[in-house]
């Protein structure tokens, strides 16, 4: 035991730790650092043409907006570091939202938080079900998903119909949580920050999180170490889809009706704010903070340009614009990161 | 426990389970070996349902279904060519509806502007040669993931024809040439479009199954590293897929535009989707290097031939969706359970042949 250990005092550091440097050249390092700024310039700019931006309602609603993106986009980060994608999360969402108004018209008295427990055990179920086709497959998930994203559009199209259910429909306790705050924060987004903090401690803080950026980063050689690459894939598609879920029953909470089209097109948005906030959309790098971030800065857009009364067709341009320099940026920083390694190794030799 | 007795027997020669017995068949060759392709199946199942439909369907087999039915599919069928060229390297392109929904807009507001048709259509087309030009430059020149980029002009290029129309909608085109696109070839049914895209279709399979580009493209498929040492101009040949994917979404958003007599911003959205999942559906491998022409054209009718068939048997148009989605993930979860079943029954055999060589 003592020997292994002296072993790797007197040979090397170990492999995650870097020479020590100042606290800003870390901060400065941070992936998360270029949405972040990006951000902040939007929220400042914004804020000095138009004050009434940052009125605490202004601020309610930016994060209100931002809420179930965040969680969907902590969901998708789980699943992109591990190289796979899920398409299908509109379709897991809509679904789940339309479940929410039928349990509150069919049980109206259903206390609150078993509605929630349902609804994340549904969207489990439908997770569970990418899950178990993408491990069995052995094909990327990108496909399968895209297959579920039309079998869950379908099956909530089978089973909502024309039928729609409106804000009246549900407990106004329901309701009240998109729009009552604790110290300024809407209560759900209180809940997607709780979501994002657990999904941020589990990725770089336990070994199964460590687990899913080494098997993004090779999953053959994560084979060979003796991860279980299929169970940890598994369980990210089932921690997925009960995301999906929670951002369903918050989508009931939060916009008055819920149907058979609710989150339609919703995938491609929660992609976009994973890859703008810097996670490698062929996996092994990113983080959860990074993320939500994007998810953020891609909701916050659109606000900015209608307090700044800029058309609000520009809208979607600057979005592409925006992850467009999001994936340049990343290739530029990793293109300097292997020149560096390049040359410190060409010392060490 | 186990290990014990392993190690305490005699030492038996090991069998070698990865090589074939020779009591097995061995790979296929020749005409077999193209008869019971996957792209084959596909081409079987498109043929089989056909003829199922014509009897069990009252009305499906007529000059008028035939029309319908193709002019629903073309802008599929026309995307879904050079998307094939694109999987079959390995990479995807997802910004095709919105490259045709930016053509749409771009053809009402030069259109309503008072253009000369001619010329709307000429520099509709020019446009979409453009953002494919855009997606080649961000891919192949720069090296970026195809996936992320497609992701982000999916949004631009939509935002543009956004910006470009608004909420507008064009519906002024000159009637001869709306009439055009929705006309017929005789009594057949067939749109007179289809020779078009008969052309369009004639091309991309030319250039896939016959050309030295086609090969370099299913070489760069399996490696993209080992095409390049055997002198396939990786990124040029990437650009030019890129280019011409955008002329022919172009192609595709002009069709929409004049068949449905509406230039708008959202023409076309989700389309993406859909040729994918039909081109998948056509055997092309997601990882590259597998595919054909034959077998997406057959994919592609495939899915428009169901949905039509179950729409005229009544079948509500909520299930059409689940269909495809079925559809799609059958065909790529059988192929991986046959192939499971079949490792299981060789590795039987080879047990089975050792322990009859040591009776």
């Amino acid at each position: 035991m003592s020997s292994a250990l002296d072993h790797r005092n007197v040979t090397m550091p170990a492999p995650g730790a870097r020479p020590r440097r100042g606290t800003l050249a870390s901060v400065l390092r941070l992936r998360e650092l270029p949405v972040l700024i990006a951000l902040a310039v939007l929220v400042l700019v914004t804020y000095l043409i138009n004050p009434l931006f940052l009125t605490p309602q202004g601020v309610k609603d930016l994060l209100l907006n931002a809420t179930i993106i965040i969680i969907l986009a902590a969901g998708q980060t789980l699943l992109i570091i591990t190289r796979n994608i899920d398409l299908s999360v509109g379709s897991m969402l809509g679904l789940v939202a339309f479940a929410t108004g039928s349990i509150f018209s069919a049980v109206p008295g259903i206390p609150i938080i078993a509605v929630f427990a349902i609804g994340m055990a549904f969207g489990a179920v439908l997770g569970a079900v990418n899950g178990i086709l993408v491990t069995l497959a052995k094909v990327p998930a990108l496909v399968i998903t895209l297959g579920t994203l039309y079998v869950f559009r379908g099956l909530n199209n089978a089973w909502a119909g024309g039928k729609q259910f409106f804000a009246g429909d549900r407990p106004d306790a329901f309701g009240a949580l998109s729009v009552d705050t604790v110290l300024g924060f809407p209560i759900i987004t209180l809940l997607a920050l709780v979501v994002v903090i657990g999904v941020a401690v589990y990725m770089s803080g336990t070994r199964p999180g460590r687990d899913l950026y080494a098997i993004g980063s090779d999953p053959d050689a994560a084979t060979a170490f003796g991860i279980q690459v299929s169970k940890r894939v598994f369980l990210a598609f089932l921690a997925n889809g009960a995301l999906a879920g929670l951002a369903g029953v918050l989508y009931a909470s939060r916009f008055n009706s819920v149907g058979a089209t609710t989150g339609t097109g919703m995938e491609l948005t929660v992609v976009a704010a994973a890859v703008v906030g810097g996670v490698a959309i062929f996996g092994g790098s990113g983080s959860v903070a990074g993320a939500a971030l994007g998810a953020l800065l891609l909701t916050t857009i659109t606000s900015s340009l209608t307090a700044l009364r800029v058309d609000k067709f520009w809208q979607q341009a600057i979005v592409g614009v925006l992850i467009l320099a999001a994936i340049i940026i990343d290739r530029v920083a990793s293109l300097r990161t292997a020149k560096k390694l390049r040359i410190s190794e060409a010392r060490n030799v | 426990m186990s290990e014990t007795t392993s190690t305490s027997t005699a030492p038996a020669p090991m069998a070698d389970s990865t090589k074939p017995l020779a009591s097995e068949p061995k790979g296929k060759t020749g005409a077999a070996r193209i008869l019971a392709s996957r792209d084959a199946v596909t081409i079987y199942a498109l043929i089989a349902f056909l003829l199922y439909a014509a009897i069990a369907i009252p009305r499906f087999a007529s000059p008028v279904t035939t029309g319908f039915l193709l002019l629903d599919v073309i802008p599929v069928l026309l995307i879904a060519m050079p998307m094939t060229l694109i999987i079959v390297t390995g990479e995807i392109d997802l910004s095709v509806a919105s490259t045709a929904g930016l053509t749409s807009a771009l053809m009402g507001v030069l259109w309503a502007g008072g253009m000369d048709i001619w010329l709307v259509l000429a520099i509709s087309l020019l446009a979409g040669v453009a953002a494919g030009m855009f997606n080649g430059f961000l891919i192949a020149v720069l090296g970026l993931p195809s996936l992320a980029v497609t992701i982000g002009t999916l949004a631009l290029f939509r935002g543009l024809a956004l910006v470009i129309i608004g909420d507008n909608a064009v519906a002024n085109f000159p009637k001869p040439l709306t009439a055009f696109f929705t006309s017929k070839l005789g009594g057949t049914g067939i749109p007179t479009v289809m020779i078009g895209v008969v052309l369009v279709m004639i091309f991309f399979g030319v250039l896939l199954h016959f050309t030295p580009f086609g090969r370099g493209l299913f070489a760069m498929g399996y490696s993209k590293e080992a095409a390049g040492f055997v002198g396939i101009n990786v990124a040029r040949s990437k650009f030019w897929l890129y280019v011409g994917s955008g002329a022919v979404s172009a192609l595709a958003g002009i069709y929409w535009t004049l068949r449905y007599t509406s230039a708008r911003s959202d023409n076309a959205s989700g389309l993406e989707l859909a040729v994918i999942a039909a081109v998948l559906l056509g055997g092309v491998s997601i990882f590259g290097g597998k595919g054909s022409i034959p077998g997406v054209i057959a994919g592609v009718l495939l899915i428009g031939t169901l949905n039509y068939a179950l729409r005229l048997a009544r079948v509500s148009d909520v299930v059409l969706i689940t269909v495809t989605g079925l559809l799609l993930i059958f065909s790529v979860v059988a192929p991986s359970v046959g192939a499971a079943v079949k490792d299981w029954r060789h590795t039987r055999r080879v047990r089975r042949s050792f322990s009859q060589k040591a009776a």
